[in-house]
């Protein structure tokens, strides 16, 4: 009986690995015989099917939607014959990387980019340029040396300049203010506020202000709440704060709607105009900032269209245009600088939704 | 395939009293389905059919799927989840499960980071990583062999704490800038067949744990314990032992997954490979072992894994949603779990309708 059994144990086993390489050999020899030129050497084609797609850091986030809705639009402006999203559901460092690899074989023209990880992507996108993609990397960047260009959303001393000229503007040129920001080493934050304390001291217009407390919320609400209740405690005569964070303006602003010092401190910063526009409306923010994401996209379209028609290298100097928003000028590094920042206040607010 | 190896109920040992009579030949005695027909049925084997049916649909409904480019990004793609599926195979047909090996494969990318950032030569780098996966698996197996401790509770343990681990070493930094031979080893192609050339090791790994499990009295021992410890033990197989050196394989090759996984991607990183374990057991469950233990095969898995691995890669070339994706995948999940429990139950039946033919003819 166990002989038996022994004998019928093993004839299946084999046949399972005969079954199995068979299923191998015949994926091989699909390949071989499918496969053609589809590899590698896909070149540009020139006028109407060229074709985009947009990889975001992950998909399904509010502001990479908005971002990827002006990548659309610029798409269609700018010529493409079609531009894809695809991207994964989790921004992990190598989850990026099939999804290159799909689109270098789809024979895509420009692959846009927002790199979860700057080197992760690199071997990737390497071979996708080796098969003729224009890579644009956006919002995030790549490795310099796997991309041809990167869009940027700003000049950090822009964010900080628009910030003090409109406290400046809402407190009228002078008295007490504070800075309610994110966490005490949060690296965009220190720069901003850096260039800020800088155009303080150093601007006569601003000459009349006094900076007289930083405080952080850690970019949570409930805690970014209750540091600015205790500004207005500690600093009597404050007459405005700057909130460079989305999460600090909102909660700051939630805490002065409600309090006596509605319309009484100037509140201004960056801030999402979805989440700031009941505070608009009512009178407690007069004007804040942020950067607009649909240009970024936008702008990024333009880029990859100008590259794949050679009109640009990525070489500093060169120069396309990005539609309705005019020329851009490749910089220092392949950077390509979206813009100044966007002033949000009663009359445009509801023209944006992210 | 592995029910053959060990007693079924349809099997005549199995069969009670009133058809067990010694004086009929055995192959007189009534069975299950035999011979080719029971090859060609098994669980496994239908996976295989599965993956070969799909490749076929892939080659000729999704554009640009056959071609060597395919082979080169796929295998690329599955070689982390072929390689832990290996050593996961025995362990769950055993079963036990190792939860921990995705965190083990990230503490391994850490720590590699960490050296060869602190300018330690790469091959001993190399060295001391896998040596790190060999420790962590041997951690695990002294508290699930020595310790008794369940398993399932043991690597949720120790995925949380080596995942930790990997943060202490490395924290929030990457570290990218290994030699750029050894990465470009790592995505190099075969000639022009467009398979990687480390899939030549993977193929090693595979044939292995392969032959471990089906052809020695090692492999034999593990299907004996998944069916019952203490039968295993009565038969004379050191559970303990085997359970042990089961877990520092699966270690080692969790670390050789996390070498892979840094020097493909160009990246060390604490979460590298994070959730990976989830995909590894889906493939093995997909590959038609029984979560339950006792059954299983190495074939199967290999085809699991490929399949999933193919219906990934076909859907992204089609740019098809990663949402569809996911869904699609933990259908089939739950269809080739489902599947075989329909298929006993109506076995137990048909057995059970026959014992009782058999039992009145008998007995009449």
């Amino acid at each position: 009986m166990m002989l038996n059994r022994k004998k019928t144990g093993q004839a299946p086993r084999l046949a399972s690995l005969v079954a199995l390489t068979a299923a191998a050999a015949l994926a091989l020899t699909a390949c071989g015989g499918g496969g053609g030129g589809t590899g590698g050497g896909t070149s540009p084609a020139a006028g109407g099917d060229q074709k985009i797609t947009f990889i975001p850091k992950q998909l399904n986030n509010p502001y990479t939607d908005v971002v990827l809705g002006g990548g659309k639009k610029g798409a269609t402006e700018a010529g493409f014959a079609s531009s894809q999203v695809v991207g994964p559901l989790e921004a992990s460092a190598s989850s990026q990387v099939s999804f290159i690899n799909a689109e270098t074989q789809a024979g895509t023209n420009v692959i846009v980019i927002a790199a979860n990880d700057p080197d992760a992507v690199c071997t990737a996108l390497g071979e996708a340029r080796s098969a003729g993609a224009k890579i644009v990397a956006f919002d995030s960047d790549a490795n310099p040396d796997c991309r041809d260009v990167f869009i940027s959303q700003v000049v950090a001393k822009d964010v900080a300049l628009i910030q003090t000229k409109l406290i400046s503007e809402q407190i009228g040129g002078s008295g007490e203010i504070a800075i309610l920001s994110a966490t005490a080493n949060a690296t965009n934050q220190n720069e901003w506020i850096k260039f800020m304390e800088e155009e303080l001291k150093s601007n006569p217009d601003y000459k009349d202000i006094k900076l007289v407390a930083k405080v952080y919320g850690d970019d949570d609400d409930t805690k970014s709440f209750q540091e600015a209740q205790g500004l207005m405690q500690a600093h009597p005569n404050l007459k405005g704060i700057i909130s460079p964070t989305t999460v600090g303006i909102a909660a700051t602003a939630r805490y002065l709607s409600t309090s006596a010092y509605k319309g009484k401190v100037a509140l201004t910063g960056l801030g999402l105009p979805n989440e700031m526009r009941p505070f608009v409306k009512d009178g407690t923010v007069k004007e804040f900032a942020l950067w607009d994401p649909a240009q970024l996209g936008y702008i990024a379209a333009f880029a990859g269209k100008a590259l794949t028609d050679g009109k640009i290298t990525g070489a500093p100097g060169d120069k396309f245009t990005a539609g309705e928003l005019g020329d851009r000028t490749v910089e220092e590094g392949g950077l390509v600088i979206v813009g100044p920042p966007t002033v949000f206040n009663t009359e445009n607010i509801d023209k944006y939704d992210f | 395939m592995s029910e053959t190896t060990t007693p079924r109920s349809d099997a005549p040992a199995a069969a009670p009293g009133p058809i067990a009579d010694s004086s009929k030949p055995l192959a007189s005695e009534p069975k299950g389905r035999t011979g080719a027909a029971r090859i060609l049925a098994s669980r496994d084997a239908i996976t295989i059919y599965a993956l070969i049916a799909f490749l076929i649909y892939a080659a000729i409904a999704i554009p640009r799927f056959a071609s060597p480019v395919t082979t080169g990004f796929l295998l690329l793609d599955v070689i982390p989840v072929l390689l832990i599926a290996m050593p996961m195979t025995l362990i769950i047909i055993t079963g036990e499960i190792d939860l921990s090996v995705a965190s083990t494969a990230g503490l391994t990318s850490a720590l590699m980071g960490v050296l060869w950032a602190g300018g330690m030569d790469i091959w001993l780098v190399l060295a001391i990583s896998l040596l790190a996966g060999v420790a962590a698996g041997m951690f695990n197996g002294f508290l699930i062999a020595v310790l008794g401790l369940p398993s399932l509770a043991v690597t949720i343990g120790t995925l949380a704490l080596f995942r930790g681990l990997a943060l202490v070493v490395i924290g929030d930094n990457a570290v990218a800038n290994f030699p750029k031979d050894l990465t470009a080893f790592f995505t190099s192609k075969l000639g022009g067949t467009g398979i990687p050339t480390v899939m030549i090791g993977v193929v090693l790994v595979m044939l292995f744990f392969g032959i471990l499990l089906h052809f020695t009295p090692f492999g034999r021992g593990l299907f004996a314990m998944g069916y019952s410890k203490e039968a295993a033990t009565f038969v004379g197989i050191n559970v303990a032992r085997s359970k042990f050196w089961l877990y520092v394989g699966s270690g080692a090759v969790a670390a050789l997954a996390g070498i892979y996984w840094t020097l493909r991607y160009t990246s060390a990183r604490s979460d590298n490979a994070s959730g990976l374990e989830l995909a590894v057991i889906a493939a093995v469950l997909l590959g038609g072992v029984s979560i339950f233990g006792g059954k299983g095969s190495i074939p199967g898995v290999i085809a699991g894994v490929l399949l999933i691995g193919t219906l990934n890669y076909a859907l992204r070339l089609g740019r098809v949603s990663d949402v569809v994706l996911i869904t699609v995948t933990g259908l089939l999940l739950i269809f080739s779990v489902v599947a075989p429990s329909v298929g006993a139950a109506i076995r137990e039946w048909r057995h059970t309708r026959r014992v009782r033919r058999n039992f009145s003819r008998t007995t009449t």
